[in-house]
């Protein structure tokens, strides 16, 4: 799991600017942006381990509140990894976090602020509802995109193909079904511990 | 800043229930925040529309309409949205503190309790499970939200035809997101644009 890396203070400014550059191309949410995140942290700057990246946003999922906190806990590995174990790693994690956090939300909140009442007042405006209806498809393409690439990192649908099919059954209960979310993540997690998938 | 968006639909504004402050503001974004597993929009139109009634639901799909549409996860933007329109700037902090505050430590919390037992082959294969139900909750959604591309001003084929490309294009060519927003995103505005009467 530990994975000893070295931060340069260029490096954490970096990841800052980063965040930032992605905050206002997060339309249809944060999870949309997940395959650069990881094109970025795991294959780019190998700051991150592929598992790291699945836990952060599996952990994300399973904790209450939004899931834009798993972009806190990436931050939060790269700072382990960077600190080591201990007092420093747990610094370097909250720098970590908050680094990210910023980064994301410091473009896109500002922005929303300042467009809130402009796009209250202009709903019907073309512009607005072409903006709004031509990003649609694109969104769930992001989407699907997310979801695969997620799976390949778990394992290859050839060799590890339990764990494509439950990928597939929860995307189709979450379809057709109102099943709690809690559910599938402890079926998830139960099926993982027996060696099912 | 003028605090409030009259709407020509709502009842008066005076008979209805309001935030009395910013901490009030704090604490009920915290609370909806924390019974949010997974997901946080339906206890979001649950506590605000429902129990606290600070909104009515034609009120809360047009400021979701916008929270999406604008870039940021979506539930944090309607925070944002709301917080503003009750007490300007300090709001909308009050609001956006309460959602990702406590969520926040919680999480953090939940990582470490993960680091002590990482190692533990148990620990790999519950995160490996649950790695790929993540998975296919964001699949999930995205089917359910496909379901509404049928009337789509653009038709379901050409609609189905964005999607694909984007899907190929970051799975498969590994291109980075900018890019292809301002494409093929851009191209698919235009086109809706067009579509859309004046």
């Amino acid at each position: 799991m530990t994975h000893a890396i070295t931060l340069q203070p260029l490096d954490w400014l970096h990841l800052f600017l980063y965040y930032l550059s992605i905050s206002l191309l997060a339309v249809g949410g944060a999870i949309a942006t997940a395959p650069d995140m990881h094109r970025f942290l795991v294959d780019r700057n190998a700051w991150l381990t592929d598992m790291q990246f699945n836990a952060s946003i599996a952990i994300a999922q399973a904790a209450p509140g939004p899931n834009v906190l798993f972009i806190a806990l990436l931050g939060w590995h790269v700072g382990l990894n960077a600190g080591g174990p201990g007092a420093l790693g747990w610094a370097y994690g909250l720098l970590g976090a908050a680094l990210c956090m910023l980064g994301i939300m410091l473009p896109s909140a500002t922005l929303t602020w300042l467009a809130t009442r402009w796009a209250h007042r202009n709903r019907e405006r073309r512009a607005v509802r072409a903006f709004k209806q031509g990003m649609a498809p694109l969104v769930i393409g992001l989407l699907m995109a997310a979801t695969w690439v997620l799976g390949r990192a778990q394992g290859q649908p050839a060799t590890d193909w339990p764990l494509w099919l439950l990928t597939a059954a929860v995307a189709l209960l979450v379809w057709r079904t109102k099943l709690h979310l809690l559910w599938m993540l402890g079926a998830g997690a139960l099926l993982g511990v027996l060696g099912w998938v | 800043m003028a605090p409030d968006h009259p709407h020509p639909d709502s009842p008066p504004t005076a008979a209805r229930p309001r935030p009395r402050n910013p901490a009030d503001l704090f604490w009920s974004f915290t609370w909806l925040a924390l019974q949010g597993f997974g997901g946080v929009v339906a206890v979001v139109q649950r506590e605000l529309v429902e129990k606290k009634r600070w909104m009515t639901n034609e009120e809360f799909l047009e400021d979701w309409a916008v929270a999406q549409v604008m870039p940021g996860p979506n539930v944090v933007n309607l925070s944002i949205m709301i917080g503003d329109r009750h007490f300007g700037l300090r709001g909308a902090f009050a609001a956006l503190a309460g959602m990702l505050s406590f969520p926040l430590v919680i999480a953090l919390a939940v990582a470490l309790v993960y680091a002590q037992w990482a190692s533990h082959p148990a620990m790999a294969g519950a995160l490996r499970g649950m790695g790929a139900v993540a998975a296919g909750l964001i699949g999930g959604m995205g089917l359910k939200l496909a379901v509404a591309l049928r009337t789509h001003p653009l038709g379901p084929g050409l609609c189905a035809v964005i999607a694909g490309v984007s899907f190929a294009a970051i799975v498969w060519l590994r291109v980075p997101l900018y890019g292809l927003l301002l494409v093929v995103g851009g191209a698919a505005c235009v086109l809706t644009w067009r579509k859309l009467a004046p």
